[in-house]
């Protein structure tokens, strides 16, 4: 059983598990269902995010209130250039996140990972590593399991919730659990996986949850996406051997104490930041004025 | 441990905007609808905190309506829910408060018909799980993930090892459980997460022993 980073670490180097085989042993002792079982349930989550991936860059998704939609279309079209600046891989991470989260706003069918507001960044990485990783099928569902193991970790230590620790519960624990899983991914460690953790996290303390209008649209969308190209990085740094130097359970815990000071205001109540802004005010009122 | 699955974490599948607004509000709506049992008539919600300020952005209002009409969290007819209440002639009215609860997401719901009512309080923890805080009144902790009995009775001694006893004696494992009452002396309410499904015949059971007065039970 793990409730940490830290224990994680210990049970890869005593075992040799990967986090992934870690995650599914201790599903199976809790849940008491099979391996088949907990394996197949996982492969129709896949199915569905490969399915909102699908649909988010082919079709013109709109959400209800008109404020988003068609930027995974646009960035789809844009790679096809070929001479992009963040280049294929960080960029597709980027495209599948936006496509996810215009399918989630539109109230489409996607998988919370760890919340529908952050839907994006785990199925982005994944879809777009796949690719530049060469991974089987296999290794793929073992990367869902791996994120799962992370958000774990925060969800039980911190929190996931963005009206309780701010946007850096939600796409920062997604950014960290899709860092964690694409060095897994990639062949690194438990303890590089524990870095990039860091790297992703910290790099997003104090990431405060202002929605405009309360949707989870502006800014939640472009958040994704560029909390998929955070994960990306980071991954690569610790890939590289880069270290940060406080361990990752004190980084989640930071996280979970600076959520703490975030004013009410700035905890998904839309009433500061974003939403408080003389375009985001306005465009509150255009929505409410509709639903009468 | 707030999440105990890792599909807690990467789950629930879902019709979006929110886990929380969304997903989570529809949850507590179907806990409701499953203690209640049936049908209701009539359905009261009250939004609270983070629920009232962004409801209509989330599509809260119609996921808990969608939860009360027992739609699953993934399915795309929760979409249409207040067509379909209307259709099923269920009254659906909505309050905003602005009392501050102790958790940003909240929501009660009372549920009733012809034959009583039930009040429920549920909070949306994030990520699509929910705790049932309050039942008619009655402090509790309940998730629903595991089958649940509610047991109102008579605030006497030896209430709790009786039901417990009878539980025990049909090996039924208690996996959580609370007691909790208004003043002493007066009614209490036992809530009791088991491992195994509890059989309408066993309810009945516990529900003709002395100073028993209700029993009803419940699983998402």
């Amino acid at each position: 059983m793990f409730q940490t980073i830290e224990d994680i670490i210990q049970l890869a180097d005593n075992s040799n598990d990967s986090i992934s085989e870690i995650m599914m042993k201790q599903e199976e002792m809790i849940s008491g269902r099979s391996r088949l079982e907990i394996w197949s349930r996982m492969e129709s989550i896949f199915d569905v995010m490969e399915r909102a991936i699908e649909k988010g860059t082919t079709e013109n998704v709109v959400s209800r209130s008109g404020l988003s939609g068609g930027s995974a279309v646009k960035v789809a079209e844009y790679l096809e250039l070929k001479k992009t600046l963040s280049g294929p891989t960080i960029l597709s991470a980027v495209k599948n996140a936006l496509a996810t989260s215009e399918v989630n706003a539109a109230m489409g069918i996607i998988c919370a990972t760890p919340t529908a507001g952050a839907a994006g960044v785990v199925p982005g990485c994944l879809f777009s590593a796949r690719d530049t990783l060469s991974l089987t099928k296999e290794q793929q569902i073992r990367f869902l399991f791996t994120t799962g193991a992370i958000g774990y970790v925060i969800a039980n230590q911190a929190t996931v919730s963005g009206a309780v620790g701010g946007c850096q519960a939600e796409i920062g624990s997604a950014t960290a659990m899709a860092a964690g899983a694409l060095v897994e991914a990639a062949g690194g460690s438990a303890m590089q996986s524990a870095h990039a953790i860091s790297f992703a996290l910290q790099s997003m303390l104090g990431l405060v949850c202002d929605p405009v209008a309360g949707l989870v649209e502006i800014p939640c969308i472009q958040r994704n996406a560029t909390g998929a190209s955070i994960a990306m990085v980071a991954a690569d740094m610790a890939l590289a051997g880069c270290e940060f130097p406080i361990p990752a359970d004190e980084v989640i815990e930071a996280m979970y104490n600076v959520g703490k000071t975030i004013p009410y205001t700035l905890r998904e109540t839309a009433l500061g930041g974003l939403a408080k802004t003389k375009t985001g005010k306005s465009m509150a009122q255009r929505i409410s004025s509709d639903k009468q | 441990m707030k999440y105990s699955s890792v599909f807690e974490i990467i789950g629930p599948v879902m019709v979006g905007p929110s886990s929380s607004h969304t997903a989570g509000a529809l949850v507590i709506g179907r806990l409701a609808r499953k203690m209640f049992g049936r049908k209701p008539d009539q359905a009261m919600i009250t939004l609270y905190g983070s629920f009232a300020n962004t409801y209509h952005g989330h599509g809260t209002d119609i996921a808990i309506v969608g939860g009360i009409l027992d739609l699953d969290t993934n399915d795309e007819k929760v979409i249409q829910s207040f067509e379909l209440a209307q259709q099923m002639g269920i009254n659906i009215q909505f309050e905003l408060s602005e009392i501050q609860k102790r958790h940003p997401n909240t929501a009660q719901i009372e549920l009733s018909d012809a034959h009583g009512k039930l009040v429920i309080v549920g909070i949306s923890l994030g990520g699509g799980k929910v705790q049932i805080i309050s039942v008619n009144g009655f402090e509790l902790n309940l998730t629903g993930e595991s089958p649940t009995l509610l047991v109102l009775h008579e605030d006497r001694a030896g209430m709790i090892a009786k039901v417990a006893g009878l539980l025990g004696n049909h090996n039924i494992n208690i996996g959580h459980m609370e007691v909790s009452r208004k003043d002493r002396g007066s009614e209490a309410l036992m809530a009791i997460e088991t491992d195994q499904l509890v059989s309408e015949e066993l309810m009945r059971e516990i529900e003709d022993m002395t100073h028993i007065l209700m029993v009803s039970g419940f699983t998402c």
